[in-house]
């Protein structure tokens, strides 16, 4: 890790303020961070520590139907919180289903969604990258990219975003509210993250020391709570990131679709909302006929960014499987195994 | 820069002057408090060794700031047994063969530890192996383990009925 200067604001506006310098860094619980700081990516000449900003681990279901999740809120406690695993299971299981249980002990709503890409080559200094340093080049595009994004990638970056929890939230119309240098603003989560186009540095579209402070899941989401699930492919059992994951929700009234809600995950550098397959679905009968057309619908636009064309046939696949788990219900508890495919009943061995 | 953090180690008080922000809470415990007991593997969050609990909760202590706890209560491996009577995790982890080497075992035990204080897991061994899972054993001794995380649930559970009985 190179030097830094550690300040610890005591309120949003100090932090604001210390965050607005050049070189300044977030620290929140540090598990994305410190790993980044420790390999020479991100190297913060200030790191300002806002663990302990007050008001801001709170979940707080407003009188609107909407819930709001504080950006320090940590990634347990919002999974394990009862009521709202209750009105948003896919969210929790998409939780439960990211990192290991000490990580989400420690790792807060605000960091997940400011994650860094774990392309391999943005992590390995020695390697082009143009994220890490725009105009280097893509180590990625002729080297080991089975992993890479198959949408919304370009000749620069073709990384894709981690995150798991951001996949339902995606699908739900989850808000961020951001506090900046010009005060309070708030945009939807789908706007948040930016696709690379020529500058891949830049993840997100927020400025200089804007911080997350809290998110907000619409009472609309509400709405699909009986059908909702995360499913997530990965190449071991648990604790690794997503190959592809989906996240499919449906509001049934008898044998129709009222209203579907579909994303992406490991597809692209933000969270993928699959709206027009969502159009499809409303007002189709559930069945795999129409998870399958809105499975293709959903990856109409993939393209292959190496040698990772099998991801679009694999995430076609996982959304027609996501959706039929949605349809057959919200199991009662999230499973032995969060999100996995390979969930079998409990107490059955994993390999199996 | 000096900064002064105040922590509950093992349920000792311990006042710390940081010279640099950059030390993390696992090479404080090691290298300036002489807790070795808890393991530096990957020291980077990738392999559970240097898991600690921080105010109850099991953490990888090497992906943590020290001057970000100001204030917290750790415990180590060096404070769950009770003089020379082991933790019930720990009798379970030597009755199980939950370890061969013994490097992973300190983060495995504190990881154990945090797990059933979590009380997520019942008697699920899938579930158990999820939620070990930030723990790695180059050894595969995961068999032993996790038979040792289920026995010493079950006797933490007992003597929790004895007491409240």
């Amino acid at each position: 890790m190179t030097p830094f200067d550690y300040i610890r604001p005591a309120t949003i506006a100090e932090a604001v303020a210390a965050a607005a310098t050049p070189g300044a860094a977030y620290l929140a619980a540090g598990t994305n961070l410190l790993d980044l700081m420790k390999g020479g990516i991100s190297r913060p000449t200030r790191v300002v520590d806002i663990s302990r900003l007050p008001g801001l681990d709170r979940i707080e279901a407003l009188p609107d139907g909407s819930v709001r999740i504080g950006a320090l809120v940590r990634n347990a406690d919002l999974a394990h919180d009862a009521a709202f695993a209750r009105a948003f299971p896919s969210v929790a299981e998409a939780l439960l289903s990211g990192a290991s249980a000490q990580l989400r002990n420690a790792a807060t709503v605000g960091g997940n969604l400011l994650q860094r890409t774990r392309c391999s080559y943005f992590h390995d200094a020695a390697s082009a990258c143009n994220k890490r340093s725009p105009g280097a080049g893509c180590d990625a595009r002729g080297g080991e990219n089975r992993l890479h994004a198959v949408l919304g990638w370009s000749d620069a970056c073709i990384a894709t975003h981690p995150s798991d929890f951001c996949v339902p939230l995606v699908a739900f119309d989850a808000v961020v509210e951001i506090e900046g240098s010009g005060g309070r603003r708030e945009i939807a989560l789908e706007a948040l993250h930016r696709l690379p186009d020529a500058a891949p540095e830049r993840d997100a579209v927020l400025d200089p020391g804007d911080l997350i402070v809290a998110v907000r899941l619409p009472a609309a989401a509400r709405n699909f709570a009986a059908h909702a699930r995360y499913l997530k492919l990965r190449e071991r059992t648990s604790y690794a990131f997503a190959v592809v994951s989906a996240a499919a929700a449906l509001d049934l009234d008898g044998g129709t679709i009222k209203s579907a809600r579909l994303a992406l995950g490991g597809v692209a550098a933000k969270p993928w909302r699959a709206r027009a397959a969502e159009s499809l679905l409303a007002g189709a009968s559930p069945g795999l006929p129409a998870f399958r057309r809105a499975a293709e619908t959903a990856l109409a636009g993939a393209t292959p960014s190496g040698d990772n064309g099998f991801k679009i046939e694999l995430a076609q696949r996982m959304v027609a499987r996501a959706l039929s788990l949605a349809a057959a219900g919200t199991p009662a508890r999230v499973p032995a195994l969060p999100a996995s495919p390979f969930s079998s009943t409990a107490g059955a061995l994993h390999v199996a | 820069m000096n900064l002064s953090i105040s922590l509950t180690v093992n349920g000792e008080r311990r006042d710390v002057a940081l010279d640099d922000p950059r030390v993390t809470l696992l090479d404080l415990l090691r290298e300036r408090l002489h807790l070795t007991g808890t393991k530096k593997g990957c020291d980077r969050g990738q392999c559970g060794a240097c898991t600690v609990l921080v105010d109850g909760r099991r953490i990888n202590s090497c992906l943590t700031l020290a001057a970000s706890l100001d204030g917290a209560a750790v415990l180590t491996i060096e404070g769950v047994a009770h003089g020379d009577t082991l933790h019930p995790v720990q009798a379970a982890f030597i009755a199980h063969d939950g370890f061969q080497c013994g490097f992973c075992t300190p983060g495995q035990i504190m990881s154990a530890i945090g797990l059933i204080a979590e009380g997520q897991a019942g008697d699920d061994p899938e579930r158990i192996r999820e939620a070990m899972s930030g723990n790695l054993c180059r050894c595969g001794a995961y068999a032993g383990i996790t038979e040792a995380v289920l026995d010493a649930q079950h006797t933490l559970a007992a003597a929790e009925k004895g007491r409240a009985a």
